[in-house]
């Protein structure tokens, strides 16, 4: 393992990091998975690794969790390493991973009480049960509960040991609405009994609402890092104005150069504008719109998010639309 | 709250709630069983089929065959004898006069046969005496029968398939599932996951071979004429040896598919060369040493020994040792090259 000049002692570690990583690197064959990452997650902090796919947000994941080795970089989990205390560690770890699927002929209680069974401590089952709102499904065989309880079964199973950290992998990919908000509910639950959380999402209103801090993975290396306000706050503007035009071909130029408007992206078959000043913005944009005869489709604002700070940093988006 | 303890009872709970698994495991042996001893059961012996050619002294020569229980006997002219020797509806055709002429094809067991039997029933009828005093007295060895043969047979193929099927697809498709990296996670010992699939193989021997005794025991008969606590022995060591093949064959495969080729890859050789249906003694003498170093081989062979001959554990050591031999050599293999993440 390459060792990184600067890197402190295991002594000298600030005891309320839970995680922190330096100069990772993962590369599978010619691939670089992840790309000189660094983190540090304080504990009782719920931290959130957003990103596209591909990012290389699971691998760092897995390798947190020992589960994958680093081909270079620092690994420190609870102030701890994989290499000598992997016994000791996965005690103290809760995990849930990107599509485990559990035995299809299990009841909701069997299987936790499977995973309770792994655990020299933990909770008692039927509490995690209920912690995880599942209570009327306890009896139920897996193969009958929809995506949603799957994925609150999954954090059950992670959290029956009562672990320090939790790692939740896209807790909520491919969930309904509904399905998604119960888990957020559960996640805050978690975040309010001072557990810290590290999760990866790329759901941008999942981050905001869920994350005390967050850091924007983009090609295996972390590209921004701190709350979400102070992230949106870098948006030049705060204010996005979303529209789409009939007719003629309008130009990105003359659009950034209406009042009050910061910057000029195409947006869904339209253009954003980032902007800080909505209300001199907008009447200007209706005039010119008038004028080059190209009559509205749809037109929309709202304040910036995780996205458009994604966007102003990459130029892409978080998710192909 | 064991977790060894828990990891078993969630096999025992998985292996129930699959019909197709306890219908493979206890259903399809006692299928086989009886529609193989229906197919093979001890019929009285047939009786040899000749025919008198029409003709003078047919009445009395063809009198003279049907009063013997060993024949049966019938009149054919003379132009439809060859026809009936060729169809072989009958063994041979006795011509009657002076010398009577048996005309039948010596090559032909049957033929042989028929013509002992009339020839017999012939010369007494003209009034030989035999001047041997004997009696006949039928005799069938317990142990000799064909369902005798067969049932120690099913019981090893059956503890082979289920260790392969049981142990190997079970834990690959628990790896496909991404299951194994999910209890890998957690501080599960390694070792008890794959010893709790050992220990359902060795609790559900003592499911599988009440029933298959017992039925067999119930409807053909079949009886164990040595120690029972050996042939229970022989069959935890075989269960072993398989369930270290089977944890073998899961050791790498990512998928089921390829799980499924490499157990049809270790079974089919043993289904054929092993002497499940009929006795491995039957292959050429160049291919026995092989057919001896499979583990089936020495299973069924042991069993059969101990269950037919009332053979003694010094008459079945080599298998025995063959088949430790095998459970350690695939344990210790199957540890080294396991896959977990």
């Amino acid at each position: 393992m390459q060792r990184v000049k600067n890197w402190q002692p295991l002594t000298n570690v600030t005891p309320d990091l839970a995680i922190r990583c330096r100069a990772l690197v993962k590369r599978y064959g010619d691939v670089v998975a992840v790309n000189g990452l660094d983190l540090e997650v304080r504990r009782g902090e719920c931290f959130g690794l957003l990103g596209p796919n591909g990012a290389g947000k699971t691998t760092t994941l897995e390798i947190l969790e020992g589960l994958t080795e680093p081909t270079a970089g620092e690994v420190e989990v609870l102030g701890r390493r994989w290499t000598t205390d992997a016994g000791a560690l996965r005690e103290r770890l809760g995990i849930t991973l990107q599509e485990t699927r559990l035995p299809e002929r299990l009841t909701v209680a069997e299987i936790v009480t499977l995973f309770r069974s792994f655990y020299a401590g933990g909770l008692p089952v039927d509490e995690v049960i209920d912690l995880v709102a599942l209570g009327e499904k306890r009896g139920a065989w897996y193969d009958k509960l929809s995506g949603g309880q799957k994925q609150r079964l999954a954090v059950a199973c992670a959290l029956v040991g009562d672990p320090e950290l939790l790692f939740l992998d896209e807790p909520t990919t491919g969930l309904d609405p509904q399905s998604r908000r119960q888990l957020w509910e559960v996640v805050e639950g978690l975040r309010g009994a001072g557990k810290t959380v590290l999760l990866t999402t790329h759901y941008m209103d999942e981050a905001e609402r869920l994350c005390d801090r967050v850091a924007i993975v983009d090609h295996g290396q972390v590209i921004a890092l701190g709350t979400p306000r102070e992230l949106i706050a870098r948006v030049e503007g705060h204010e996005v104005v979303e529209f789409a035009a009939n007719g003629a071909t309008l130009d990105p130029t003359a659009l950034g150069q209406l009042p009050g408007t910061r910057g000029v992206r195409a947006a869904r078959g339209g253009f954003a504008l980032v902007v800080d000043r909505v209300h001199l913005t907008v009447p200007a944009l209706l005039d010119y719109l008038e004028l080059k005869g190209a009559p509205l489709e749809r037109l929309s604002t709202h304040s910036a998010t995780l996205e458009d700070v994604f966007v102003a940093l990459t130029g892409r988006h978080l998710r192909d639309e | 709250m064991s977790s060894l303890w828990q990891l078993t009872l969630t096999r025992v709970r998985l292996f129930f709630r699959e019909p197709s698994a306890v219908f493979w495991t206890f259903g399809f042996p006692i299928l086989i069983t009886i529609a193989l001893g229906v197919a093979f059961r001890n019929r009285p012996p047939e009786p040899a089929r000749v025919a008198v050619q029409a003709g003078e002294g047919a009445s009395a020569a063809l009198a003279a065959l049907r009063a013997d229980p060993r024949l049966q006997a019938r009149l054919v002219s003379a132009a439809d004898a060859p026809a009936a020797l060729r169809s072989g509806s009958v063994a041979m055709v006795v011509v009657p006069g002076s010398p009577t002429r048996y005309l039948h094809d010596p090559t032909r067991p049957e033929s042989r046969l028929a013509r002992a039997f009339a020839d017999d029933a012939l010369q007494r009828a003209a009034g030989r005496k035999d001047p041997l005093a004997f009696e006949d007295v039928r005799v069938v060895e317990p142990g000799s029968r064909y369902i005798d043969f067969l049932v120690p047979g099913l019981i090893g193929m059956n503890i082979m398939s289920s260790g392969m099927w049981g142990i190997a697809w079970v834990i690959v498709e628990t790896r496909q599932k991404k299951l194994l990296r999910r209890l890998v996670a957690t501080p599960m010992r390694r070792g008890q996951f794959l010893v709790s699939f050992v220990l359902l193989r060795m609790l559900f021997l003592f499911l599988e071979l009440p029933v298959l005794l017992g039925f067999a025991a119930l409807v053909f008969h079949v009886a164990v004429r040595g120690s029972l606590v050996l042939l229970v022995a022989l069959a935890l060591l075989g269960a072993l040896a398989f369930s270290g093949l089977g944890l073998l064959v899961a050791a790498r495969a990512q998928n089921s598919q390829t799980a499924s080729g490499l157990i049809n890859l270790v079974m089919m050789p043993m289904f054929i060369l092993s002497g499940v249906f009929f006795s491995a003694a039957n292959f050429p003498d160049l291919m026995q040493p092989f057919v001896r170093a499979l583990p089936l081989t020495a299973l069924n062979d042991a069993m059969r020994a101990v269950m037919n001959e009332g053979a003694g554990i010094a008459a079945v050591a080599p298998q025995a040792a063959l088949l430790a031999g095998v459970a350690s050599v695939t344990f210790a293999l199957a540890l080294r090259w396991f896959r977990w993440t």
